[in-house]
């Protein structure tokens, strides 16, 4: 091409218009599948332990005492800017999130954090980045992630979700801890992401 | 005259046709045994999340629609995209080709100063050769994914879409590891567990300190300029996050218009494709976020032969794809020939229609004929893209005898009738209890088995499977 008289960003899009010149037919989407449903915190849970993450339901006062009974004494964890305090126990030692770097990250025994939505039929809780949740490097790099889930942050299913959820936002969706299949379809946990995750339901 | 992918470059081409490649496929009973076990058992895993969804259909019916509508609007959504992206902070790249797209990823790697990228495992990339054009400028790539890199290790290709070393097992893995693996442990056992720690290991340093990452990306949305990708092992959460640089290289078939839109793609992907209700970890960002992830985020919008793919009104259904693999899981051709005698990296069903489309058919073409035409894989589909359609449009394009073309007719006419389908899926395995295997199926579908070993018929249908579900 001479000079690059035609960039191949108009290269692509005239070649793409000319795909479809013939005409097509306007497409309407059918939208009769489900979106609303019951937010079942049993089934909840189910579908949470059914992905091997350890599920504890408790009352919100009981949160630190919580974190303590999973947590060794002494243990250090990581924590987003926003937490609240009263989530954690005084046996361990809190790195509060100004910029931790991924050293001191990777080395915490575990991370709490809370979250942005549950979905009950897929057993999935979704990280949006906001203080209580923090950067999605502090979820990622320990080897334990306990996260606490509001009733009322849980819903039915994908649909509501998205609906509740900010595109603006980076987002995690966490469905138990990391896992692989690839060895003779063998599943294991904890290749490259947290090794085992606990989900504190607050009800 | 529509642009095709160019040959020479990247992984859409075998180096021999399908009916050779797979001969010697056949011959390789651990292959057999190995996909044989892994398709029955993704089969069954998804079949059961499937049922447990009372609007499946109705999703299924959606998701097709909006792919649909996708391709018809696909420059203005493309548009779309990028400005959204742009104004998220994010810079928008467009490769008419996969020479293009490797020159814009190698000038962006040199740019950063690192001469090493960490990889999410990725059909476009693999597609356009990207690590070979990498190590060629000497940038060395690394496949993050466990099974990516059991294959890189391994000097190897990919064998199935989900799960690309599955032609391995877990002694040759082992050998493999202590061949090819720096600082590997000798006393590794060939345990999964113990494995799958290996490349834990010796991925965590290659992961904190590597500043550019590239990825693939399942689901892009147009109205927001939010990127998705979905994974299981939180490799990819770690090159999403942890490099300074994140360079993502998409096919411009994967936008899809609205935020709302990933409600049913989100549904349909996990069940279909791994048969879980939701896959571990799922990554979704829109531009750069500061003081969270990669500060400098490329779009890279790939043609790559799609625009002619887009131009055939028959077979551009093929783009509708979201790799999910779930056809090649119901393939009795691919449960037997395995990946690699497909020659590209689109393997099974799906590859045999969207690889002779984006190469040519010229270039490709006796992958049409790598199919039973049974139909399990467009039952499996869940954007149900019509393969067995696709197949006989595609082997009217390839020259062939005449008695073909009359097969091949009555077959389109076959698929079109579900009544005559299953009747003549129905006689081909009587022709087999009768002990007539081999000789072919009834006329006048006889003009197409002539020709060609008609693969032995199942003993129950996908749909008799699925009907007494
Ligand atoms: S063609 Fe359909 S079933 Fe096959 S990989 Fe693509 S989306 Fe999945």
């Amino acid at each position: 091409m001479v000079g690059e008289a035609v960039s191949s960003r108009d290269l692509i899009l005239g070649r793409l218009r000319a795909a479809i010149a013939d005409g097509t037919d306007p497409v309407r989407v059918p939208r009769d599948y489900r979106r609303e449903g019951t937010a079942d915190l049993d089934l909840l849970v189910e579908r949470l332990t059914d992905y091997r993450a350890r599920v504890h339901r408790v009352p919100e006062t009981a949160v630190a005492d919580t974190v303590a009974g999973i947590l060794p004494a002494s243990a250090t964890v990581v924590v987003p800017p926003g937490l609240s305090a009263a989530w954690l126990p005084p046996t361990v030692t809190a790195l509060r999130d100004d910029g931790l770097d991924n050293a001191r990250i990777a080395a915490a025994d575990g991370v709490v954090t809370a979250a942005a939505v549950a979905v009950v039929e897929t057993g999935t809780v979704v990280l949006d980045g906001s203080p209580d949740q923090g950067r999605r490097v502090l979820s990622l790099l320990p080897d334990l992630h306990i996260c606490v889930v509001r009733a009322a942050q849980v819903v039915a299913g994908v649909p509501a979700a998205l609906g509740r959820l900010s595109p603006h936002r980076p987002l995690t969706w966490i469905s138990g801890p990391s896992a692989t299949s690839d060895i003779e379809l063998n599943r294991v946990e904890g290749v490259h992401g947290p090794r085992t995750l606990h989900v504190v339901l607050l009800s | 005259m529509p642009a095709t992918a160019p040959g020479g470059v990247g992984q859409l081409r075998g180096e021999e046709p399908f009916p050779a490649a797979a001969r010697r496929a056949l011959a390789d009973a651990q292959l057999r045994r190995n996909l044989g076990h892994a398709t029955a058992t993704i089969r069954a895993k998804s079949g059961a999340v499937i049922a447990e969804v009372p609007d499946w259909e109705q999703l299924r019916a959606a998701g097709s629609a909006i792919k649909a509508d996708v391709l018809a609007r696909l420059p203005e959504l493309l548009e779309q995209l990028e400005a959204r992206v742009t104004a998220a902070g994010g810079v928008v790249h467009w490769a008419a080709d996969a020479n293009e797209a490797n020159r814009i990823v190698t000038d962006l790697v040199r740019a950063t100063g690192s001469d090493r990228v960490i990889k999410v495992k990725s059909m476009a990339t693999q597609e356009i050769g990207l690590n070979e054009a990498l190590e060629a400028a000497g940038i060395i790539p690394v496949e993050t994914d466990l099974a990516e890199l059991i294959v890189q290790l391994g000097d190897d290709r990919p064998s199935h879409i989900l799960v690309p070393a599955i032609h391995r097992n877990r002694a040759e893995i082992r050998e493999i590891f202590l061949r090819a693996m720096p600082g590997v442990d000798r006393a590794l056992t060939d345990e999964p567990a113990d494995l799958a720690a290996a490349a834990r290991r010796f991925l965590r340093q290659t992961f904190l300190s590597t500043s550019v990452a590239v990825s693939g990306a399942n689901f892009a949305v147009a109205e927001t300029g939010t990127l998705a990708v979905v994974e299981s092992e939180g490799n990819g959460r770690m090159c999403l996050t942890l490099p300074e640089t994140l360079i993502t290289v998409m096919g411009v078939e994967k936008v899809v218009p609205t935020w709302r839109d990933l409600e049913v793609f989100l549904q349909l992907l996990p069940r279909a494709s791994t048969g879980e209700r939701m896959n571990p970890y799922t990554s979704m960002w829109t531009g750069v976020t500061p003081g969270d992830g990669p500060q400098a985020f490329h779009l890279v919008l790939l043609d790559n032969g799609r625009s002619a793919v887009l131009a055939d009104g028959v077979g551009r259904q093929a783009l509708h794809c979201i790799r999910c693999s779930a056809c090649l899981n119901v393939c009795p051709v691919y449960e037997r020939t395995g990946g690699h005698a497909y020659g590209s990296v689109y393997p099974g069903p799906i590859g045999a229609v969207l690889s002779p489309q984006l190469t040519g058919v010229a270039d490709n073409a006796s992958l049409p004929y790598a199919s039973s035409l049974c139909g399990a894989c467009y039952d499996a589909c869940p954007v149900k893209i019509n393969i067995p359609e696709l197949l006989v449009h595609l082997r009217d394009q390839v020259p062939h005898p005449r008695g073909e073309s009359v097969a091949m007719a009555a077959a389109a006419y076959t698929m079109d009738h579900p009544a005559l389908f299953a009747a003549a899926q129905r006689a081909a395995r009587l022709s087999r209890l009768a002990g007539r295997r081999g000789r072919g199926l009834p006329p006048p579908l006889s003009g197409w088995t002539a020709g060609r070993d008609l693969p032995e018929p199942p003993v129950e249908t996908f749909r008799e499977w699925w009907a007494k579900r």
